[in-house]
């Protein structure tokens, strides 16, 4: 199937797991959000959202298990842009409150302006970020 | 375990495993095409724009149909976010978040959908960015 057909169907799915966990549990699906609730919320707020990160985990593995072809390359980048870029990420999704799922998908979708205003910000920031590596710097 | 409790888990396990799915198969678990879209100078990968309108979509029109019940079918309230100011940490917390994201191109739900493939980044990138998380907000009290 081409590529573009998968990603609708899969966006599809990230909007319809949106709608599930509003419906049923009152909650936008902010997956920064979430992780970071796992681990900091009581004991008794920490189960649902640990489901919901292994959902994840167990959502993301099913098509591998069933066709390689959903299989993508390894992450190329050396270790050390693994560690910036996994701070940078992390820190900057909780300094925002939110990432391509809370805002990009969640917040938009009710028009949000902080939403709208930081995926605009960080899309434009990605850009920024790949212009140079790509392109002034050519090392990605 | 009341009727509530276990509705409010079970729909917690199910969204994430829909929401993984979507992760998988829309190709988002692959950094390439994240940094294809991001190359805008270079030879641009449309996929994600793929992704995110299908995304919104569904979720623009969903959410007006269920948040026209007066409660969740398994809690009592909707929790949605109220705020609406754009401060600081919201503007300097994207910047920083769109830089990892173009460095790696990994964003939070398919770094974590991706982790069963058992990929040395990525299970070095996930619980780096879990501390990142986790500082953020000693680090948000400085700002």
């Amino acid at each position: 199937m081409h590529p573009f057909i998968l990603a609708t169907l899969g966006g599809w799915l990230i909007g319809i797991a949106a709608v599930m966990m509003m419906g049923l549990k009152g909650r936008i699906s902010g997956v920064s959000g979430i992780l970071t609730g796992a681990l900091t919320e009581p004991a008794d707020e920490r189960l649902w959202r640990l489901l919901f990160v292994v959902g994840i985990i167990i959502g993301g593995a099913i098509p591998v298990a069933l066709s390689v072809d959903f299989k993508p390359p390894e992450p190329d980048a050396s270790v050390l842009i693994i560690i910036i870029g996994g701070l940078l990420v992390g820190l900057g999704t909780g300094l925002g409150s939110g990432c391509t799922s809370g805002h990009g998908i969640c917040g938009i979708s009710r028009l949000s302006p902080r939403s709208i205003v930081a995926t605009c910000t960080f899309m434009a920031a990605g850009f920024i970020c790949v212009y140079l590596l790509r392109h002034v710097f050519g090392v990605l | 375990m009341s009727h509530q409790k276990a509705g409010k888990l079970i729909s917690a396990l199910a969204s994430g495993i829909v929401f993984g799915l979507g992760m998988a198969v829309s190709g988002m678990t692959n950094t390439d095409r994240i940094q294809g879209f991001l190359d805008i100078a270079g030879q641009w990968d449309p996929t994600l724009a793929f992704v995110m309108g299908s995304g919104l979509l569904v979720t623009f029109i969903g959410y007006k149909f269920v948040l026209k019940n007066p409660t969740p079918l398994f809690a009592d309230t909707f929790a949605v976010p109220t705020r609406t100011d754009i401060d600081k940490a919201l503007l300097i917390g994207a910047i920083m978040f769109g830089t990892g994201w173009g460095l790696v191109g990994y964003c939070p739900g398919p770094a974590i959908a991706g982790l069963s493939y058992g990929y040395s980044s990525t299970l070095l990138f996930v619980p780096v960015m879990v501390l990142g998380l986790l500082l953020a907000k000693p680090l948000g009290k400085l700002l």
